[in-house]
């Protein structure tokens, strides 16, 4: 009998990446036309993956002419993650605008909220330095629960756990960040009579890591069945730029560099993929450590840490409940 | 009050929106019965926290302390003593 490891290899890393590219641009073109009934697809660039791939997506299957792109940069936006969507909006021959989000999210008081939560934990926070927030908890089996990082502008770094009032209010103050984005993703998708594309991948998708009504808002998503691993897989046979397909993952949200892992998953994508992958298909938590080199115990955490994601985030998902159904709407 | 009826009404009066002492019983586990989420549970710390002047630290965040009403009261029994 085949390992889980060996069924990971053939089912996911070596799966077709032809067919499944051409699954998703037909499966798109029909959604157009039968359910969306509009007329191209927007795709807000962020330099990362995921949109550099849903974006080469939109464009196979209905041409560059009938897709808009849109870079969507605030000030903690790093370099090069623009510097990539641009690369990658000359590659794919799409029009684009660039529009700073920044003063709407001073406007907003996203800034100032995020700084006065940071300040409670660090009140020597100031202009000039930098924050990040990291999870601690998944693997070793304890609640997952969230530390604040900041930098002084010496580059002295200085961590400290965030009380859940603080955390709550970083948190909600940076989603103002995907939900302005998405506000101006669907300006355009309006005034050209397209659809929006939302960029999660199956990892993000399945764990809930996105903003409802921010990123988490789209009228199709091409890639939340793909696991990460198979994302960058197809950027590379859809023949994107190197510097996309070898782009380490980011959330590209606060000022510190910070990745996905840190933030959110217990464990980085590669390894992620797999446990999400085994955990589907019934692996055990022996298993499992098997697979990733971990211990059992951890692998167990693991497994909790994907069901209680799964639970904590499945209202993301939902649409808002009705106290009674409307029968005449269920198309 | 004894800290247990402190934290089944923060519990009921919270998250189940109830004053029916039926409607939690003190062994259940808050996450398998899904009356909390890990959101939830950081909640709890923070009322714990406040309400019985105790830090919990990074290591005692684990569901053995935190899961129901009387693994919370155990946990504040051994931290008070």
């Amino acid at each position: 009998m085949q390992s889980f490891s060996e069924r990971y290899e053939a089912e996911v890393l070596n799966f077709d990446r032809e067919q499944a590219a051409e699954h998703i641009c037909e499966t798109m073109r029909e959604l157009l036309r039968s359910k969306l009934r509009k007329r191209g697809l927007v795709v807000a660039v962020s330099g990362g993956i995921d949109s550099s791939v849903s974006a080469a997506l939109a464009v196979r299957a209905i041409g560059p002419k009938k897709c808009f792109f849109m870079q969507l940069p605030e000030v903690d936006s790093a370099e090069d993650t623009q510097s990539r969507s641009s690369q990658l909006i000359q590659h794919l021959g799409v029009e684009s605008t660039q529009h700073n989000i920044a003063s709407t999210l001073e406007a907003i008081g996203c800034y100032d909220a995020r700084d006065e939560a940071i300040k409670k934990t660090f009140p020597e926070y100031t202009d000039g330095w930098k924050n990040k927030i990291v999870i601690k908890g998944g693997i070793d089996g304890q609640v997952n629960h969230f530390m604040l990082v900041v930098q002084d502008p010496s580059g002295k770094l200085q961590e400290k756990r965030l009380d859940l009032r603080e955390y709550l209010q970083i948190v909600a103050a940076t989603n103002y960040k995907q939900r302005i984005r998405k506000t101006i993703e669907y300006y355009h998708a309006d005034r050209l009579n397209y659809a929006v594309v939302g960029t999660p991948n199956r990892l993000e998708y399945d764990q809930g890591f996105f903003v409802k009504n921010g990123d988490g808002s789209a009228d199709v998503k091409p890639i939340a069945h793909l696991y990460k691993t198979q994302v960058y897989a197809l950027a590379k046979h859809l023949g994107l730029p190197d510097s996309i397909c070898d782009a380490i993952p980011t959330t590209d949200t606060y000022s510190l560099p910070q990745g996905q892992d840190e933030f959110y998953f217990a464990l980085p994508y590669q390894e992620m993929d797999k446990a999400l992958w085994a955990h589907n298909h019934g692996a055990t938590a022996e298993e499992l450590a098997e697979m990733l080199g971990i211990s059992e115990d951890q692998a167990k955490f693991v497994k909790q840490d994907i069901d209680n994601k799964r639970k904590t985030t499945h209202y993301l998902h939902a649409k808002p409940y009705l106290i009674d159904p409307i029968a005449e709407l269920d198309l | 009050m004894s800290a247990e009826a402190q934290i089944r009404n923060y519990i009921l009066e919270n998250y189940l929106f109830t004053d029916d002492q039926s409607a939690l019983d003190s062994g259940d586990s808050f996450l398998d019965k899904g009356i909390l989420d890990s959101t939830g549970i950081l909640e709890v710390i923070y009322f714990l926290e406040d309400e019985f002047s105790i830090k919990v630290e990074d290591t005692e965040m684990v569901p053995e302390n935190l899961d129901s009403v009387n693994n919370i009261v155990a946990f504040i029994g051994r931290k008070s003593q």
